[in-house]
């Protein structure tokens, strides 16, 4: 749409005449359109549903489609391959190339396995251009293109994925160490671990590896972290290092013999491998302080239940204990009581005893006071008439009623009064039915 | 196109790995994107890159593609072919004539369905027509699988433009079942256009295009607006009468005479005869595409005798001239019905297999223009092998899609984002020519043209420079008919038009003259640009809102400021 078509013929001179404001005159509009649809296919066609979607006019649009693209370059640009070159690598010789960091050839040691091949290729592309043998007799050095054959060869290798495996297996400038005591003790104990086993990770034929988190992770986590380390499936391999097999056809022996101390050589190396990786997983879990607090939370939920109970239990028997206590303490204070009452109530008898016994000397003292209704000495038949009526009438009447008696008595000296209040004690006693009316005749 | 409705696999774009399919009656084609963006058709285990549309079974083991149709010789009973167009329609509204010789179609459930020896021991089952499709779709992209490395999981598949919303729901489930999510359906015309178009060497252009897509047992046959790369079918024509395999009948019943000639017994009464003259014809007429002369020979064609003879292409074409008419016919009606002439053409696509045979490239190149590019192998050197076409386009389509989500494809193919106002006229500029006063009409946006649209245009100014006037104005086209004179007067008033003007074609001196002339319509707008240096150029840039508002920028090309105007929506 950018594509300006070219007209060669000319556009018609002014007329002296016209004029329009600001030099634009809007004379007619479009007829009418029609309402077809298009097919959504093809490059413009997503442009156009780009627009119609976002609303955007054909200039927006442009200017947003040019600032993508824009950054895209960008990106580009920032994965630029810029190492200084060690002066003892560049005077390597190309004949030892199986102790030669082919990254750091290249510039991309801080890739490393991470490396794309778009990386490498544009690596080994500057490289080249650099340190081309050509170039370098162009400048008048000497013809000296070892380290142009080294670039050579870490490109070969680097290119070919199988042999990338092999070298990136013993590549040991990515592998990290793990931390010391001394350094754990600092703290960071995440941080250098999550380091250690994020380069380990890269062995891994099961991708991606799962981290090993924080200090906040959650039990899932460090659970699945710990199972796929201790089930580790490794894609390491050691023929690298493999000792070079004669390829002259001289000795046969020799050669399988070569052959098997290599294989066995390697089996033994990636026996070894498996060992270090599970001591490293099992050092990392010894310190690990997430196992310690989820073994501590899962031991507290599961004792949780049974102090419960048992407090419980203790509870129940603390409270029947308490409640005999009680008990028996309610027992004893009641007969303490009682006790004390019963003593009372002796004494009380007692004083009701003397009272009465004061009254009915009374009561017996009122008709010796009255000379026992009769003048002059009484007889002694009239005195025992008399106080037997006394007897009868005291054993008829109780305590209160003696005292009441007695109470009318006491003091009273004149004969006929003692006399009165006996008869109507004596014809009260005869009313209530307790004596019969002739029963006590003296003292009527 | 809202065709792909309820489909169920969902895969995330990151890990889409989506491929082109043309599936067709006859044969099918796969295609994948290279890094660099080219399509290429993949060759399936057998090393074809067209595969035939056929499942075939044998003692309980399926065979697809050529060594199924192998088959149709001695195993047709359980072999499946041309069941492409039955895909979601009533058993009653198929036309099975060309599966006479294989499986035969029946009704089941309401679908359709083959009764086929698929097992090695038992019943023979009833396999719905889904159910075929979705095993030959699977069969494709295995196919593909293995010659990408990976697992192919979605597919841009194309579609004939009458295929219903039912059918494509049904294929649309097919492909869901065969494990391939349907990033979208697109129309065969129109995924052939894209594979021309998204050539490296292809320029952005508003024209008009006709794509003939001439099968094995239909022809479809579409003209479509290209306007700035988006897309548009003005009309479409459907034959089922004129097809590849009515071009083989011919070869088949020419050579079947030949045998009657030498032997009294006419192979075409023997269903298994019939079959081998079948394939052999088709081979035929393919050898005949390439060459000019071909072979015809097959062994026990009838009661044991040995057939061999040979055709040349002269011959071929003489025999076969009622089909070829049938196609011109078809192409010149679906013009006419587009509302068009012949003249107004720029572009024939030829693509389907058929496309291959020269006669009907050498058709067209009569009937269009000279102006006219004819897009087949015979004619355009450069032109892309017309069987490969759809899943080119469809391969290009689904790396176009592929990194969307399935709610963005969705939402960018929604009839409210596709149904757009095209222009009914041309919008354009006056200019004069040296020897009339009269403005000359140039076009700036073509007629069809989808809007919003932008268009730029670089026009000269008069020699000395100065004050210039710009008219925009709108303008039809017409075809202009003149006697022809006894001396042709070459290129009298309408030389301007640069696409027509050379057509006093040799062929049609005793025909009248046709040309396509400009008619000025309604003006727009004037604007003048003050001070023009000399040989300096006009930029006129025109831009037509979605609601049909015009806004006109014109500036001499290098100078600051300009002119702006709007015009309202009407």
């Amino acid at each position: 749409m950018t594509t300006h078509t070219q007209v060669n013929l000319p556009l018609p001179v002014l007329p002296e005449s016209w004029s329009g404001e600001k030099d634009f005159k809007a004379i007619g509009k479009l007829s009418a359109a029609t309402q077809r649809s298009i097919e959504p296919v093809g490059p413009h066609f997503l442009a156009h549903a780009r627009r119609a979607r976002h609303k955007r006019t054909f200039s927006e649009d442009d200017r947003i489609q040019a600032q993508e693209n824009v950054k895209k370059v960008e990106d580009d640009d920032s994965g630029e391959i810029s190492e200084p070159e060690d002066p003892m690598m560049l005077s390597r010789d190309a004949k030892d190339w199986k102790s030669q960091d082919h990254y750091a050839v290249l510039g991309l040691s801080k890739y490393r396995y991470k490396a794309t091949e778009e990386q490498i290729k544009r690596a080994h592309r500057k490289k080249v251009l650099r340190h081309h043998p050509d170039k370098k007799a162009a400048a008048g050095s000497t013809e000296d293109d070892s380290f142009f054959k080294c670039i050579q060869k870490a490109t070969e290798i680097l290119l070919d994925p199988v042999k990338r495996r092999q070298f990136d297996s013993v590549d040991e400038h990515a592998d990290v160490e793990p931390p010391t005591k001394k350094q754990l003790k600092e703290g960071k104990y995440y941080k250098l671990w999550s380091n250690v086993f994020k380069s380990e990770g890269r062995f891994s034929r099961i991708q991606p590896v799962p981290k090993f988190g924080d200090e906040n992770s959650s039990k899932d986590d460090v659970d699945a972290f710990y199972n796929f380390f201790y089930n580790f499936d490794s894609w390491r391999s050691f023929e690298y290092q493999d000792e070079d097999v004669p390829d002259d056809n001289e000795n046969r022996d020799q050669k399988r013999h070569m052959e098997r101390k290599n294989n066995n050589a390697r089996k033994k190396k990636k026996t070894e491998d498996s060992a270090r990786l599970r001591k490293l997983v099992d050092d990392a879990m010894a310190g690990d302080e997430r196992i310690k607090r989820f073994r501590q939370e899962a031991n507290a939920s599961k004792n949780k239940k049974r102090l419960e109970k048992e407090a419980a239990e203790r509870k129940a028997l603390d409270d029947a204990k308490a409640a005999k206590e009680a008990e028996s303490r309610a027992a004893k204070e009641a007969e303490e009581k009682a006790k004390a009452e019963r003593e009372q109530g002796k004494k009380a008898k007692e004083a009701a005893k003397a009272a009465v016994k004061k009254n009915r000397r009374v009561l017996k003292g009122s008709v010796k006071d009255a000379n026992y209704f009769v003048s002059g000495d009484a007889s002694a038949s009239v005195i025992d008439a008399v106080l037997n009526d006394v007897e009868l009438v005291q054993g008829k009447i109780d305590a209160d009623e003696t005292a009441a008696l007695a109470g009318k008595l006491n003091g009273l000296k004149v004969a006929d009064e003692i006399k009165g209040i006996w008869s109507a004690e004596v014809k009260r006693l005869v009313g209530t039915g307790k004596i019969k009316d002739g029963d006590v005749k003296s003292l009527a | 196109m809202a065709a792909e409705g309820a489909s169920a696999s969902g895969t995330t774009p990151g890990e889409r790995h989506a491929i082109g399919i043309s599936f067709g009656n006859s044969n099918s084609s796969i295609a994948y994107t290279t890094i660099e963006d080219k399509a290429e058709v993949i060759a399936n285990e057998d090393g074809d890159r067209q595969i035939p549309t056929i499942l075939s079974y044998v003692d309980g083991e399926e065979y697809n593609g050529q060594q199924a149709k192998q088959q149709l010789i001695r195993n047709s009973k359980n072999t499946v072919a041309y069941f492409r167009d039955f895909l979601g329609q009533d058993f009653k509204s198929i036309d099975p004539t060309h599966c006479h010789a294989s499986a035969h179609p029946q009704e089941h459930n309401g679908t359709i369905a083959f009764t086929i020896q698929d097992k090695e021991e038992g019943e023979p089952s009833v396999i719905t027509i889904s159910e075929v499709a979705t095993r030959h779709l699977r069969r494709l992209a295995q196919s593909a699988s293995d010659f990408t490395g990976k697992q192919v999981n979605s597919a841009v598949i194309t579609v004939p433009t009458n295929f219903s919303e039912k059918q494509k729901a049904a294929l649309t489930k097919a492909a869901n079942d065969a494990g391939l999510e349907v990033l979208q359906l697109i129309s065969e015309p129109i995924a052939s256009l894209l594979a021309y178009d998204a050539r490296p060497e292809a320029k952005v252009a508003d024209k008009i295009v006709v794509v003939a897509d001439l099968g094995g047992t239909r022809s479809d046959v579409a003209v479509i607006a290209s306007r700035g790369g988006m897309y548009t079918i003005l009309a479409t024509a459907h034959d089922y009468e004129f097809a590849g395999v009515h071009l083989d009948k011919v070869l088949q019943d020419h050579f079947a005479k030949e045998f009657i000639k030498w032997n009294t017994t006419d192979p075409r009464e023997n269903a298994r005869s019939l079959a081998k003259l079948k394939l052999e014809a088709e081979a035929t007429k393919k050898a005949l595409s390439i060459g000019t002369n071909a072979n015809f020979s097959v062994e026990s064609l009838a009661e044991g005798i040995d057939f061999a003879s040979t055709i040349n292409r002269l011959r071929y074409e003489t025999i076969a001239r009622k089909v070829f008419d049938g196609f011109n016919r078809l192409i010149e009606g679906v013009v006419k019905k587009a509302g068009l002439d012949v003249l107004e053409i720029d572009e024939v696509i030829l693509s389907g297999g058929t496309s291959h045979t020269p006669k009907i490239a050498s058709n067209m190149a009569a009937i269009f223009p000279e102006t006219t590019t004819i897009l087949a192998p015979s004619t355009t050197p450069t032109a892309i092998n017309p069987s490969e076409l759809q899943a080119r386009g469809a391969a290009l389509q689904a790396s176009l899609i592929q990194e969307y989500e399935k709610e963005d494809i969705e939402q960018s193919t929604h009839p409210a984002v596709t149904t757009v106002k095209h222009l009914t006229n041309a919008i354009g500029v006056l200019t004069i020519s040296g020897d009339t006063d009269k403005g000359v009409f140039t076009p700036v946006i073509a007629a069809e043209t989808a809007v919003p649209a932008r268009r730029t245009i670089h026009i000269a100014t008069p020699k000395e420079g100065g004050d210039v006037l710009i008219k925009i104005v709108e303008g039809g086209s017409h075809i202009k008919v003149t006697k022809p004179e006894p001396k042709p007067k070459t290129n009298g008033k309408k030389d301007e038009d640069d696409e027509d003007s050379d057509s006093d074609d040799s062929d049609d001196e005793p025909e009248d003259v046709r040309e396509k002339v400009w008619k000025v319509g309604n003006v727009l707008a004037e604007a003048a640009i003050k001070g023009v240096k000399k040989g300096g150029k006009v930029e006129v840039m025109i831009n037509v809102a979605g609601d049909l508002a015009v806004t006109v920028t014109c500036r001499e090309v290098g100078g600051k400021g300009g002119v702006r105007g709007n015009l309202s929506a009407p």
